[in-house]
């Protein structure tokens, strides 16, 4: 090989032979990134085994069933219960008036800016939208607490509104997550090619049924996707829910009245000076646990919907 | 639209006439004095290198370039003797009258037995829609092969079968054209071939105007063709002009113009 002329009339002698450099380079980017990738994955392993340990030491002191079926919460009693549905449907009930709120508004704004916006008016509104996104969350605490809940009862006071309910929260708990959903919706709707809005408009359809029949069926997937992460986002929001909704753990529905979500009793006991290796102490990471649960599971949903439903286009 | 046709000298065999017509896409001027007539039940080739306007030309017909903002035209386009651009046009409706199949097969995220229905359904259509469906997938020589599976998405299809369903789906509408931009150039000759053949069953009921690069599918097809050439503007853009429009015959044998005959033999483009 070595006195041999290379195919293309080259002298081999001065190329480098098999750029001994070039693949060592390789080596040692690969391996960073590798680390990098890992370090996120050794995190979540860690976080789980910590949550994980505290919370099986909570269900040696505390059966499944009373933890499942109790409906009174009050593990800082002297006779404590712990009925986990109180604080889990608190924590629904809010994400569900927020879902009511940012998903029509979303999903509207992200047709609006997609569909109907001019490019140039896309182009700063988007981005807008996104600084919503942007504010603290206490601040939208203190926004529900001190402007929503006074404003609903001066308009509406037949409602009976307690001065923290779950009502204001939740509706604030949309806002704070309506960019999210509106962003990422838009992201999923822009996608869908031009080609089937073209076709569409082919055989003789207007822009509305262009939109409703072949547009939004097409971005269906991205927009559930987007839904569920809104979702993950009310379920595991801390800050509104803690300043509006209180710190009154009720089995209720009622959005008129205090209560307390999981997220907010993790801030009131780990504010507090709760001592290492109590059963309080363990009952944060039972909390803890079961909120990942839920926000797990929601995840692992919305990933196989995104799978089961994303249409594939050439 | 019919009962204007005899105010006018335009032949009822003429389905377009396109009367001295510039193309803009803002001031941008594309394609510059287009003067043709689309006959009747025959297939109209448009033929010409990358850039000549051809599918501008062809997206005027159903008025699809509205969509783009800035893109208008200067001069008449007649369909059926009409003023194409006239206020009284509504696009919506003309493009139920004017199907098009595009280049890349797109049928919409539907169930098969969906993607022709839902044309019919916007437009109102009153009649029986599973004999619709049928009659729709057999003009589309596609009923065979896809009968047991209405209900699967249109997506799960293959190529050809996909760009069948399409053109399925532009006749569903019952339209008096169709236009067609490239409908083969995603396509193996085989599915190439099985379309070309039903093009040929299509032209007895429906004016066919098709755009397409493969100047052996405009001989083998069309029997009439117009080539569309390209010149540099100063301003360094493209600008697109006919340069002759006959029989196909006389265009592939005996051209008038001298870059028509260099295009055909394949001396450019």
């Amino acid at each position: 090989m070595t006195d041999s002329v290379q195919p293309g009339g080259g002298r081999s002698d001065l190329w480098r032979p098999n750029r001994s450099k070039s693949k060592r380079d390789e080596l040692i980017v690969k391996f960073l990134f590798g680390a990098c990738a890992l370090l996120s994955i050794v995190t979540t392993a860690g976080i789980l085994y910590t949550l994980l340990i505290e919370t099986i030491k909570f269900f040696r002191q505390v059966p499944f069933t009373d933890f499942f079926f109790d409906t009174q919460w009050t593990p800082l009693f002297t006779d404590p219960q712990y009925g986990i549905f109180v604080l889990v449907s608190a924590t629904f009930l809010t994400a569900f008036i927020g879902l009511l709120v940012a998903v029509p508004l979303g999903i509207l704004a992200a047709v609006c800016l997609s569909e109907y916006a001019p490019r140039s008016v896309r182009a700063w509104l988007k981005p807008a939208l996104e600084i919503l996104a942007g504010v603290p969350s206490v601040v939208f605490g203190y926004f529900a607490l001190l402007f929503v809940t006074p404003f609903l009862r001066t308009v509406m006071p037949f409602l009976g509104l307690q001065t923290f309910n779950g009502l204001s929260a939740g509706l604030v708990l949309g806002i704070s997550i309506l960019p999210i959903v509106a962003s990422l919706s838009e992201d999923a709707i822009y996608a869908v090619p031009n080609s089937l809005r073209q076709a569409s408009y082919a055989v003789g359809a207007t822009k509305r049924e262009t939109i409703i029949n072949v547009v939004l069926k097409a971005a269906l997937s991205g927009i559930v996707a987007a839904v569920i992460l809104g979702v993950s986002r009310a379920v595991g929001e801390t800050m509104i829910v803690t300043l509006a909704a209180g710190q009154n753990p009720t089995l209720t529905l009622d959005p008129r009245v205090a209560i307390q979500t999981m997220t907010s009793f993790i801030v009131q006991v780990a504010g507090g000076d709760v001592a290492v290796g109590t059963l309080k102490y363990d009952t944060l990471f039972a909390v803890g646990t079961s909120l990942f649960l839920i926000t797990l599971s929601l995840n692992v949903f919305s990933f196989w919907f995104v799978r089961r439903f994303q249409e594939k286009y050439e | 639209m019919q009962s204007n046709t005899s105010s006018t000298t335009i032949d009822t065999d003429v389905t377009f006439r396109v009367e001295n017509t510039d193309y803009y896409y803002g001031s941008f001027l594309a394609v510059k004095g287009v003067n043709f007539d689309v006959p009747a039940r025959k297939i109209t080739a448009l033929i010409g290198p990358s850039g000549c306007g051809k599918s501008t030309v062809l997206r005027c017909f159903n008025r699809l370039n509205d969509l783009i903002p800035g893109a208008h035209i200067n001069g008449k386009i007649y369909f059926d003797g009409e003023d194409l651009y006239s206020p009284r046009v509504d696009p919506t409706e003309l493009r139920r009258r004017v199907g098009m199949v595009f280049q890349k097969s797109n049928p919409f995220p539907k169930s098969i037995y969906e993607n022709i229905a839902f044309g019919a359904r916007i437009n109102g259509y009153r009649g029986n829609m599973d004999e619709l469906v049928e009659q729709s997938l057999r003009g589309a020589a596609l009923w065979d092969e896809v009968k047991d599976k209405l209900s699967e998405s249109g997506l799960s299809i293959s190529g050809g079968q996909q760009q069948r369903l399409c053109i399925a789906r532009a006749i569903a509408i019952e339209p008096e054209v169709l236009l067609m931009d490239e409908p083969c150039s995603a396509l193996d000759p085989i599915s190439t071939l099985q379309i070309e053949d039903l093009m040929q069953e299509l032209k007895t009921n429906f004016t066919i105007v098709i755009v397409t690069h493969n100047m052996q599918q405009a001989a083998r097809i069309s029997d009439n063709t117009a080539f569309f050439n390209a010149r540099q503007t100063d301003k360094g853009g493209k600008q697109g002009y006919l340069v002759e429009y006959a029989s196909t015959e006389t265009i592939f044998n005996d051209p008038a113009q001298q870059a028509t005959r260099d295009y055909v033999s394949g001396r450019f483009g």
